[in-house]
């Protein structure tokens, strides 16, 4: 069928929506005494126009005022809008709370379900696009829809409520009014659709300059050191003669709406004006009286009102949709397998340091195979070095070792237990991790040191930065070990922030460890002091470790050479120089430049 | 406002009559209601149905003229606002593109990009609601009391009542409002920053199995942000309600006054409808008024941002220099550079003489001042003392872009553009042709890997270069600034994603260039420089030896303690 895509959309959206009500279901009753609230505060807004029109019939002229009869009318009309006003508030406060409250909810478990999710998802999507779906569309999508619904179902009952009133005064004059609704309809809905496309397109090529200028401007010194300067701005002014043209049309059109629905307003005040006047003139007041007259005069001001808010309110549900199925897009991601209710809880005791790999093959996508066939058995204090030339997969390893992969075949085997019948946190906290991408937390140094052990005490974490050659600049920053770090480690050299990394590791004392170009950014003399404590460290205890510096790696028990995502070579330091391949071949190299 | 009208100066004539129409809208519109108290009075009361048809045809002239007008307005309203920040936006680029790197350090990149992107976008929309409301809302309130005051001074009182009241409370909730909706913003930024440091550190976090500790985190500061939602929200709640009460009891009380007006023959019931009319308006035109003033703080604040960063003056001071060449290429005399006033020193008492065709290995730690060196010689960045001579002269008697162009540059973090490959490779030279281009990715080790590229040459480069490894990157990074086959070649650590035996093979080919220029080799491995025609080893900023490999062995503790950390043990092979 031809119209295939458009049911699957349909179907799609439909199934946002379901998961939408969903989460309204924890606010039913909110939303329930919401709508009432908006009912009554629609009719009895409705309704004080009809009041005036009755003391304006009462209100004729010179000496002929009943004061007795409009006395009680006021009144009424008194207790009307104060009733209105408490019910108007009431409402808001309502929408207030089913927003944001069910926006917290929703941040709240996108975060718990991010946390449960495979890695191999978080490192497929760049993380700007999962914080987007969790912040902004989140926000988006709880303005937009429940906002919008709320508006979208005032707008409307407002109108039925107009025509019920209108008919009730006078059918002939409600006809008129009714006749007209279509023009106006169709004057707001055109203007609506050109600016919808025009404004789509301003807000495209702004993307685009935006892109620009965030590659120019971000690398303005490359830009300066190849003295390309005029061609950069020839190329923006392209970009931004463009927009200029296009930023002016969706401008004015979309300032269009205001003008020219309320031209159709006073076409449909001048003909409610004509009409009516003539009928009171022509029955003597009789079919219609002059309250009356301006009864209907003041909803013919606010009668087309709701229809221009509604056709605002569709644009504003279908983003409000669309934020919202990304956002569930994010949520009902498979997350990881959960652990086998029987999974087994290694305590460091019970680490032997024995680790086993067997046939193990991985890759990260199907078509591309990478590691097969790996095999390696450790005892404990063993130390593997994994070599070989950048992006050959050596983190890879890392990732099956962690478990933040699991393996496509064979199995990977500690003290004993297949890692998959272990708990995945007693796995990981049996193994000190250091990383080449630093990561702190904006929290206090002591904080992200004792990361790796919550109750250690302030002897402890001290020693493991002396340890760790981080005690010295920690003590110079403005208050040492209280200094609250900014995002990502805030103004810390890189090779300070890589320390500090250390200094966790010496803390939290793991029966196992992997290091992946811990010692990168930090200077080679500095380097040469963390060497030291990290051989005692490793002493016993089985270790992984990535680096580019071959001098790092001449002293491990097994070398593992990559290329190309495979193993290589394997083999000691000696034995691979021996074989002459590419270990030698790399070996070589750093000494005959 | 300074800042409107040096936006607007390009549009004059778009500026004032945007307004203007906007002016005669409102005036239209404050005639109706008193129409309709003719048709009431006149028409209905006296009977009169070619009066009533005669004045219907008025409304609907009003209507089209105030049509007329207001699409008038709006245009050069549109007209004014984009075309204005167009221009504006263009004056921002060519401004920042003369940034030096020190400015450049100084505002900071992303500040930059804000400027040029939602601050001037904020201008553009406050300048265009205000050329279109800020004299409608206000003519319409103040016309709409004076013409109540003309129609019955008595029953006017309580428009002069109502106004300031029904004032005080839009203008208190919406101004009011401001702050609370910052502190909001700023816990949504904190609602950010949480998940996107809890995103990059996924790995540390699981490793360590944090991930309850996030999330309590997580929620604590999305409770928070929650809650003052709802005192933001508390306040604007209020909004319609009171504004609804306000104007609705005036009515009422109006409608009192009115009726013993009318009794008393003072007041026409027509002009008593025109009256109730007039008070309706005042409302709608009071929000929008609060809106208005809204927008345009912003759009002032951001103008005055804007404003600040064109008001830096760039461009930099040339001096002249008629010093003979003296065939050095580069020579650095006594030469100190501090980055920021009154900070450390980066670089202290600097004193070299490079060789034309000599190539130079820069060694130290880090924060040594290696890059800071080789930065002063395209002059990046300026000497606070001594002077830096290229190819004799003093830098800074070159034009930047004549010096630039002897220099072919390789930065430590390799930047690619969008394009193709052969774009940023023309980068180096606008005219060089394909054999040239493929021989300059020859000896920067990239043919290989291009080669096998689908499109060879123009295999597209995405956004940052990020279809490309790290290696890759820098290896087409060189090759960009040989394809400018530059006099003097400057690798700033720019093989420290390559292995080892592709590094060797870059050095072989760079020293085989036939051009023979002069290569500065910025690096933290010894082996990398080891057959440098000299070496400077850096330590905290100042040079602590000068040589070839051997000698420094001998003569630099500094250079020596480098090696042996690289070499441990030093057998040699």
């Amino acid at each position: 069928m031809s119209n295939t895509p458009k049911t699957k959309k349909s179907a799609s959206t439909l199934a946002t929506l379901f998961k939408v009500l969903k989460y309204l279901k924890h606010y039913k009753w909110l939303v329930l005494l919401s709508l009432n609230l908006a009912l009554v505060a629609v009719t009895r807004s409705l309704y004080f126009p009809v009041m005036l029109g009755k003391a304006m019939d009462i209100i004729i002229e010179a000496g002929r005022v009943d004061f007795d009869a409009l006395r009680p009318m006021l009144v009424r009309a008194v207790v009307i809008v104060i009733v209105t006003t408490f019910a108007q508030w009431l409402m808001n406060v309502c929408n207030n709370r089913i927003t944001f409250g069910i926006a917290r909810r929703l941040r709240r478990d996108a975060f718990e379900h991010i946390q449960r999710l495979p890695l191999s998802y978080l490192d497929r999507h760049p993380v700007g696009d999962t914080v987007n779906r969790v912040v902004s569309d989140v926000d988006q999508f709880t303005d937009g829809l429940l906002m919008g619904f709320s508006q979208f179902f005032m707008g409307i009952s407002t109108i039925l409520g107009t025509l019920v009133f209108m008919i009730k005064i006078n059918a002939p004059l409600a006809l008129w009014v009714v006749v007209i609704t279509p023009l106006s309809l169709f004057v707001a809905s055109f203007i609506a659709k050109r600016t919808f496309a025009l404004s789509q397109k301003q807000s495209e090529t702004r993307a685009e300059q935006a892109a620009y200028i965030d590659e120019m401007i971000g690398n303005h010194k490359v830009v300066a050191a190849f003295s390309r300067e005029d061609e950069c701005l020839a190329e923006f002014d392209e970009i931004n003669g463009r927009l200029g043209d296009c930023s002016r049309r969706a401008t004015f059109f979309s300032s269009l709406t205001n003008p020219s629905t309320r031209f159709v307003n006073n076409l449909v005040y001048a003909g409610v004006a004509l009409i009516g006047a003539l009928m009171s003139v022509a029955t003597g007041g009789v079919s219609l009286t002059v309250g009356q007259l301006t009864t209907f005069l003041t909803y013919a001001n606010q009668y087309t009102k709701p229809f221009n808010e509604i056709s605002g309110v569709i644009a504003e549900l279908q983003n409000a949709l669309a934020c919202a199925a990304r956002l569930f897009e994010l949520m009902d991601a498979p997350a990881e397998t959960p652990d086998a209710p029987d999974a087994a809880v290694l305590s460091h005791g019970d680490v032997d340091g024995k680790v086993v790999l067997r046939d193990v093959e991985f890759s990260y996508t199907p078509d591309r195979e990478l590691i097969k066939d790996l095999n390696l058995e450790l005892c404990e204090g063993q130390r593997v070095a994994i070599v070989g030339p950048t992006g050959c997969g050596k983190t890879t390893v890392i990732n099956l070792l962690m478990r933040f992969y699991d393996v496509d075949g064979g199995s990977i085997e500690v003290s004993g237990h297949n890692v998959k019948d272990i708990t995945r946190h007693s796995l990981r906290s049996s193994y000190g991790m250091v990383l080449q991408d630093t990561w702190l937390k904006n929290a206090t140094v002591r904080e992200n040191i004792a990361m790796g052990r919550e109750d250690a005490t302030d002897e402890e974490i001290i020693a493991a930065a002396k340890a760790a050659h981080a005690d010295g600049f920690i003590r110079r920053l403005p208050n040492g070990y209280d200094t609250v770090l900014g995002e990502g480690g805030g103004s810390l050299s890189q090779g300070q922030k890589q320390l500090l990394c250390i200094a966790r590791v010496f803390l939290a004392l793991p029966p196992m460890l992997i290091l992946d170009e811990a010692t990168s950014s930090i200077d080679t003399r500095t380097e040469l002091k963390i060497q030291n404590a990290f051989a005692a460290l490793m002493k016993g205890r089985t270790s992984f470790i990535v680096a580019h510096r071959l001098s790092t790696i001449r002293e491990a028990d097994v070398i593992l050479v990559m290329n190309n995502g495979r193993i290589e070579e394997q083999g000691t330091h000696d034995e691979l120089l021996a074989h002459g391949g590419f270990y030698s071949k790399l070996y070589k190299s750093q000494f005959e430049g | 406002m300074k800042v409107f009208f040096r936006f607007l100066k390009e549009y004059p004539r778009e500026s004032v009559l945007a307004p203007l129409f906007k002016l005669l809208e409102a005036c239209f519109d404050l005639l109706v209601p008193l129409v309709v108290a003719s048709i009431i009075d006149d028409g209905i009361g006296g009977g009169d149905k070619p009066l009533i048809i005669r004045l219907t045809l008025v409304l609907c002239a009003l209507a089209i003229v105030g049509l007329a007008c207001a699409l008038c307005a709006q245009y050069f309203a549109a007209r004014a606002a984009t075309g204005s920040a167009a221009r504006l936006r263009r004056d921002l680029f060519a401004h920042l593109q003369g940034f030096s790197y020190a400015q450049t350090d100084k505002v900071g990149v992303s500040t930059m990009i804000t400027r040029l992107t939602s601050d001037v976008n904020q201008l553009q929309s406050g300048v265009n609601m205000t050329l279109r409301l800020f004299l409608r809302s206000p003519i319409i309130v103040f016309g709409a009391v004076i013409l109540a005051f003309v129609i019955d001074p008595s029953a006017a009182w309580i428009f002069a009542v109502t106004v300031p009241v029904l004032a005080i409370v839009v203008f208190g909730i919406i101004l009011g409002g401001i702050p609370l909706y910052k502190k909001v913003q700023a816990k949504l930024d904190g609602v950010t920053s949480a998940t996107r440091e809890n995103l990059h550190g996924v790995r540390v976090v699981r490793a360590f199995c944090k991930e309850d500790d996030e999330i309590d985190g997580f929620r604590k500061i999305s409770r928070e942000h929650s809650l003052l939602q709802n005192t933001a929200g508390r306040l604007s709640a209020l909004m319609n309600p009171l504004t609804y009460l306000l104007l609705n009891l005036a009515t009422i009380a109006l409608i009192w006054i009115g009726a013993i007006r009318v009794d008393g023959g003072a007041l026409s019931r027509g002009a008593l409808v025109a009256l109730v009319n007039y008070m309706t308006q005042i409302l709608v035109e009071l929000v929008k008024l609060a809106d208005t003033i809204f927008l345009v703080t912003k759009a002032v604040a951001c103008g005055n941002r804007v404003g600040a960063v064109l008001d830096t003056p760039v461009g930099m001071d040339i001096a002249t220099d008629e010093a003979p060449d003296d065939g050095c290429a580069v020579s650095f005399e006594g030469v100190s550079m501090t980055y920021a006033e009154g900070g450390e020193a980066a670089l202290s008492d600097i004193n070299l003489t490079v060789e034309r065709g000599e190539t130079v290995g820069i060694i130290g730690g880090t924060g040594s001042g290696k890059t800071s060196l080789v930065n002063l010689i395209p002059r990046f960045y300026e000497a606070s003392e001594g002077s830096v001579r290229v190819f004799g002269k003093d830098v800074n008697s070159y034009e930047p872009a004549d010096l630039r162009e002897r220099i072919g540059t390789v930065p430590q973090k390799a930047v690619l553009f969008r394009g193709t490959i052969r774009s940023n490779l023309l980068w180096g030279n606008e005219n060089a042709t394909d054999d040239q281009l493929w021989a300059a990715l020859r000896d920067a080790q990239a043919e290989d890997f291009v080669r096998s590229k689908d499109g060879g040459l123009d295999a597209v480069v995405e956004e940052g270069g990020r279809n490309f490894s790290g290696g890759q990157k820098q290896r087409l990074t060189i090759a960009r600034a040989l394809v400018r086959r530059p006099e003097l070649l400057i690798l700033d650590d720019s093989s420290s994603a390559l292995d080892y035996v592709t590094d060797a093979a870059l050095r072989g080919a760079i020293k085989r260039l036939d051009h023979e220029p002069t290569v500065f080799i910025i690096t933290q491995r010894t082996a990398s420089v080891r057959h440098a025609d000299k070496i400077v080893v850096l330590d905290d900023g100042r040079i602590c030896g000068i040589g070839k490999h051997e000698d420094l062995l001998k003569t630099c503790d500094v250079y020596r303690e480098i090696h042996r950390s690289q070499f441990k043990g030093g057998d040699e092979l």
